[in-house]
């Protein structure tokens, strides 16, 4: 039986089609046209329809709300640890740094939600950019640790300080006028962010972000700053998650202390392990599935956690890759048992 | 006219802990030299390098270039004003082809500034001003090579790679750490012209390597350390010739009596 085993192995070549539709040629014929666009029709489609087929039960449309903002973060983790290098902890503090400036312009200012929103989405990048600017040269768990500090030190600050509202939170923040401008801001917003970045990572400017993460000595020896780099990117990260924060706290009409809380930081990643990380959609699909998930498992109580857990287990045990990078894998290439 | 010195270096000192990495080391180069760098291992090249690069700051002394005090300055400042460097252990963006390698250098300032390697001015295309600089390097523009992935390429070719990325800056002064060693004979062959082609366009070369007798065939000039301090400098004959630099290498003979 080992000798059967040992004598052929598994060999993987690109489909044809897949080489067909690297170039230009790809517009060259409807079969290839299609094998470009439907993956990517099938995500959009599915995303803009799901508030429809969900129109029955209100209460898993708010869930699609929540999927989205955790997708933003989820992008933003993956596209600073694949595309640049930091494995940033950081998620609760950019969604609370977002809600916070959201509700606060709306309930100080009166500004309306779509003024706080992009402005939260600026300023909020800009203040976690510099809060993380210290620690931009460190490099390694060394900036995961200092980003996964900053959310509860934050919180620790207004809490003592007794500041913007203390532990009760900035209250009377406006709602967003119907829950369908709510869905579908944040699915647009989640789609133009994740095909926008995708297409960021192969521009010039993309290729200098994932030189930082390969070798940031050769890009400094190529006339880089590299802190600079590193800055642009997590500002990048980190305004993602501040729209997220930002649309949250209309969402619920609050700013409060649980916005800094953890899992923030840590559902993002799991979904980007679930997902595949370093594919951007990966972490959508990984939201997408967990998230849910989560909501349906409120019936365990306590026991919520643990089953969360057990279905990481096994996701990093028996598909490590990702769901993205296994489903694109089973697409463009086909496998077969070869005799050595 | 006495030719102008592009680097000059003055009493550089660099201490790791309780090991003298460099003691006060003097030197002096004038534009269009080549300089060969060499000495046994653990004698500080890569020290030099890395303290006029600015990888490292020296403890004490001065780095000047182009008249220019660099001392302690930032690596990516120091390779703005057009002094780069290979690295010996050679590391590309394993993830990119190997002509996306030179988007990096050919996105900095400077290359905008200078228009890359034979740019002229304006860059129009960064993908085809890198695979013009390959080309000229010595990869095969027709072949599948330029546009292979970093992490599939042989040595040969990563070492010409790392010179490619400092030519992308246009730089006046190039420092190579060792892009000889690990070279086969026939790869070699190619790599001595290139060099040699690279000074007559101008650029100054300093070369750490521990392939001597290439080094001697090219340098004009030749400094030794050992233990972090200059032993002697001059043309190649004389540095052979001196006593200093045998017991460098080979020991003194007092020391083979005991062997």
């Amino acid at each position: 039986m080992e000798a059967v085993l040992e004598s052929r192995r598994k060999e993987r070549l690109d489909r044809g089609i897949k080489v067909r539709t690297d170039g230009i040629y790809a517009v060259s014929s409807w079969r290839e046209i299609a094998y470009l666009v439907l993956p990517r029709l099938l995500l959009i489609g599915g995303l803009l329809m799901m508030p429809l087929l969900l129109s029955q039960a209100p209460y898993w449309q708010r869930v699609i709300s929540i999927v989205c903002i955790y997708s933003l973060l989820a992008i933003s983790f993956d596209f600073l640890a694949h595309f640049v290098g930091l494995v940033s902890l950081g998620g609760a503090l950019y969604i609370g740094v977002g809600a916070y400036i959201a509700a606060l312009l709306n309930t100080h200012f009166g500004l309306p939600s779509w003024i706080t929103v992009p402005l939260a989405t600026i300023l909020g990048g800009g203040l976690c950019t510099l809060l993380l600017w210290p620690c931009l040269p460190l490099r390694g768990v060394y900036f995961a640790i200092v980003s996964l500090m900053f959310p509860l030190l934050v919180a620790r600050i207004i809490e003592a300080l007794d500041i913007f509202g203390g532990t009760d939170g900035v209250l009377g923040v406006d709602g967003f006028s119907s829950k369908w401008v709510e869905m579908y801001v944040l699915i647009a917003v989640v789609l133009l962010i994740l095909f926008g970045l995708r297409r960021l990572v192969n521009e010039d400017l993309g290729l200098v972000f994932r030189g930082v993460k390969d070798n940031d000595q050769a890009v400094k020896a190529s006339g880089i700053d590299v802190i600079t780099i590193k800055a642009l990117g997590v500002f990048i990260a980190s305004a993602m998650g501040c729209l997220g924060g930002a649309m949250l706290s209309h969402l619920y009409m609050w700013a409060g202390l649980s916005q800094f809380a953890l899992d923030f930081s840590i559902i993002p990643i799991a979904a980007t392990v679930v997902g595949g990380g370093g594919t951007l959609a990966g972490p959508v699909i990984g939201c997408l599935i967990l998230v849910p998930i989560s909501e349906l498992l409120r019936d365990f109580g306590t026991l919520r956690i643990a089953v969360y857990a057990l279905i990481l287990c096994g996701f990093i045990v028996f598909k490590s890759e990702g769901l993205m990078v296994y489903g694109s894998r089973k697409y463009q290439q086909f496998e077969r048992w070869v005799q050595i | 006219m006495s030719p102008e010195t592009i680097l000059k270096l003055s009493g550089v000192t660099k201490r790791f802990g309780g090991v003298q990495a460099l003691t006060e080391v003097d030197v002096e180069i004038h534009r269009g030299d080549i300089l060969g760098v060499i000495g046994p291992n653990g004698s500080g090249k890569t020290t030099l390098v890395n303290c006029i690069t600015g990888f490292v700051t020296p403890d004490a002394g001065q780095v000047s270039f182009q008249g220019r005090d660099i001392t302690g300055w930032q690596p990516h400042k120091i390779a703005d004003l057009g002094l780069t460097r290979t690295f010996q252990v050679m590391r590309p963006y394993y993830s990119l082809p190997a002509y996306k390698n030179l988007i990096v250098p050919l996105f900095s300032r400077r290359a905008r500034r200078t228009g890359g390697w034979r740019g002229g001015g304006r860059m129009g295309d960064r993908n085809t001003v890198a695979v013009d600089i390959l080309e000229e390097i010595g990869f095969e523009r027709d072949s599948y090579v330029p546009y292979k992935a970093a992490s599939s390429l042989p040595t040969g070719y990563l070492k010409r790679l790392e010179l490619a990325r400092c030519l992308a800056l246009r730089p006046d002064l190039i420092i190579c750490d060792e892009v000889f060693s690990g070279l086969s004979m026939s790869e070699m062959a190619s790599m001595l012209p290139l060099m040699e082609k690279l000074r007559q366009e101008g650029v100054t070369l300093i070369m750490v390597e521990h392939r001597l007798r290439e080094l001697f065939s090219l340098a004009n000039r030749v400094m030794v350390l050992n233990f972090g301090a200059k032993v002697c400098e001059g043309g190649s004959e004389e540095v052979m010739a001196n006593e200093e630099v045998k017991r460098a290498y080979f020991g003194s003979e007092e020391v083979f009596e005991y062997v």
